[in-house]
């Protein structure tokens, strides 16, 4: 399919590295974890998780996040899917626990926003470099407990979200979903290996894309061959074990690049 | 079991050029699908991070792409490709690319450490500017490049031939002359898509290469042709997303086919294709599927 032409009807400025940007289309039929592949026309096409129905939440990390902070409402992009593989919905019953780092938070909203409106028990870990790039704090209050922690201790507990996670019993969990930086999320997959919980866990992974529809391979990842792009970017605590799953990843070119 | 160039295959359908073909264990994974072979991503003498993005839509009739020949460069894929003879248990074509018949043989040789089982000369490639088809329609490069490589390795070299030409044929015939043990065909068909909202060409290279079901008349067409003037084996690619599509390319005069865009339905796609040919080799009676390539030409 072409890319569907949105217009942006609203810009928020999150942080002040983060902005979501809202369209006039709504994607209803995305689970939460799918990504689009958003076309800012005559820059580049970039994959970015869905942070709404009809929204995606951005950080500004090269050249074309850099492009689409000039852009301001009303202005158009196109946009290809929802794609890929989404978190596994929680049961009604089911005691879930979220961790988000940064940015990550963003792809963890609308699954909070499922889990609020199915009356779903929850928690969340959330944690920032400081106070003011803390995302979506208001969308993670619904119901459960909120753990807020910075790296610079600036509000809140200070250090990671590693350190409240060693606090809890996540034996009380029946599902764990995480999103963040990938060294982040690779300890939080170091700590539930250690607590024998990996099955019930689920990581949202970022590679460099190129097609996005599992064809081309450019976000293969080792040892398994799994397609970032259509296998994921929700993969479970075992499909990650023994992978280069924060180690390193591929550039454009193919290039393995150390974390 | 078929032998194509001296290869044995357990099965007749191979992974194209270009798909999930970057890394060893992407490759191991499509021969634990049920591929027969498995063809590498071009590789080239310099890293390169190919077109910027979109490089690839689904037309919803076939797709289209313009990658620009991305690839990590030969000295870093090397052990890639020995990944992939490791681990993959089915022959494994390195396909490479260059400007010259100069960089062509350097990539070659670059590569032989790894062990593969034959070099297949990306000159086909319609959206890499210098590189590819730039080379590839003119039959005198397709020719001092081909036993360029031919002299310097003794491992089997198969070239894929561009449709963005008049004549194929000469091509073909080019590559043979120069001593290729196989012809590929066909690359992607130049083309291009424009969002008519902004006006804009949708891929970052503006135009790309057509592939899947939209090419497969002119694949069978160019293979047909192939096989009528050639004596060396044509190697049929181009919108096979079934057995039958299958069936259809080795009735053309393809000796083996590929499968590319495909992928897109599931990798489970490789033992579809050759489980169907197969229960089409038995029930219709035929001794095997050497009895029904380019059958097509006998049936006048």
């Amino acid at each position: 399919m072409y890319p569907t032409d949105v217009r942006i009807t609203k810009i928020i400025k999150e942080t002040p590295s983060t902005r979501t940007f809202v369209f006039d289309r709504s994607f209803e039929e995305a689970i939460p974890g799918q990504f689009v592949m958003v076309w800012i026309r005559g820059v580049d096409e970039i994959p970015m998780t869905l942070s709404g129905s009809n929204s995606i939440t951005v950080q500004r990390v090269g050249d074309a996040t850099e492009k689409m902070f000039i852009l301001e409402e009303g202005d158009r992009l196109g946009i290809r899917g929802p794609y890929g593989r989404g978190f596994t919905l929680p049961e009604i019953e089911e005691k879930i626990l979220l961790i988000a780092g940064g940015v990550g938070a963003a792809p963890l909203s609308p699954l909070a926003e499922y889990a609020s409106s199915a009356g779903i028990c929850m928690n969340t870990i959330l944690g920032a470099r400081n106070t003011s790039e803390l995302l979506f704090v208001d969308h993670f209050t619904s119901c459960g407990e909120l753990h807020i922690t910075t790296d610079d201790g600036s509000s809140h507990r200070c250090g990671f979200v590693t350190d409240v996670l060693a606090d809890i019993d996540v034996s009380a969990y029946d599902r764990i979903y995480t999103c963040g930086p990938e060294m982040m999320m690779k300890c939080v997959h170091g700590m539930l290996e250690r607590e024998d919980t990996l099955e019930k866990a689920e990581f949202s992974l970022h590679r460099y894309f190129k097609c996005g529809i599992g064809v081309c391979g450019a976000c293969c990842m080792d040892r398994e061959g799994l397609r970032v792009c259509k296998d994921g970017p929700v993969f479970s605590g075992i499909q990650l074990r023994d992978s280069e799953f924060g180690i390193y990843m591929r550039g454009p070119s193919g290039i393995k690049k150390p974390f | 079991m078929i032998s194509i160039t001296g290869i044995e295959l357990e099965n007749p359908t191979i992974l194209a050029a270009g798909i999930m073909g970057t890394t060893g264990a992407s490759l191991v994974r499509v021969a634990k699908e049920g591929a027969g072979a498995i063809v590498s991503k071009s590789i080239g003498p310099e890293p390169k991070d190919g077109h910027s993005n979109p490089s690839m839509i689904d037309l919803g009739y076939g797709f289209l792409n313009a990658m620009g020949l991305p690839n990590p460069s030969y000295p870093d894929f090397k052990d890639e490709l020995a990944v992939a003879k490791r681990e993959a248990d089915v022959p494994v074509v390195a396909s490479i690319f260059g400007g010259t018949e100069e960089e062509f043989v350097e990539v070659a040789l670059g590569l032989i450490d790894s062990n593969p089982d034959a070099f297949e000369l990306n000159v086909s490639c319609p959206h890499a500017l210098g590189y590819g088809a730039s080379v590839g329609s003119n039959p005198d490069a397709v020719e001092t490049i081909t036993k360029a490589v031919c002299d310097a390795v003794d491992i089997p070299v198969w070239v894929k031939l561009t449709p963005n030409v008049t004549d194929i044929v000469a091509i073909g015939e080019a590559a043979q002359r120069g001593g290729a043990d196989a012809v590929v065909a066909i690359n992607t068909i130049k083309g291009m898509a424009i969002d008519i909202n902004s006006g804009y060409p949708v891929l970052g290279n503006r135009f790309g290469g057509v592939s899947g079901a939209a090419v497969k008349p002119v694949a069978l067409k160019c293979v047909y042709d192939l096989y009528n003037a050639l004596e060396i084996p044509v190697i049929g690619v181009g919108g096979i997303n079934t057995w039958e599509d299958a069936i259809e390319m080795i009735m053309a005069g393809a000796s083996a086919v590929q499968i590319g865009s495909a992928v897109y339905q599931g990798l489970e796609i490789f033992s579809s294709v050759s489980t169907g040919i197969e229960i089409f080799i038995s029930d219709r009676g035929y001794k095997g599927l050497s009895e029904i390539i380019g059958i097509a030409h006998e049936r006048i």
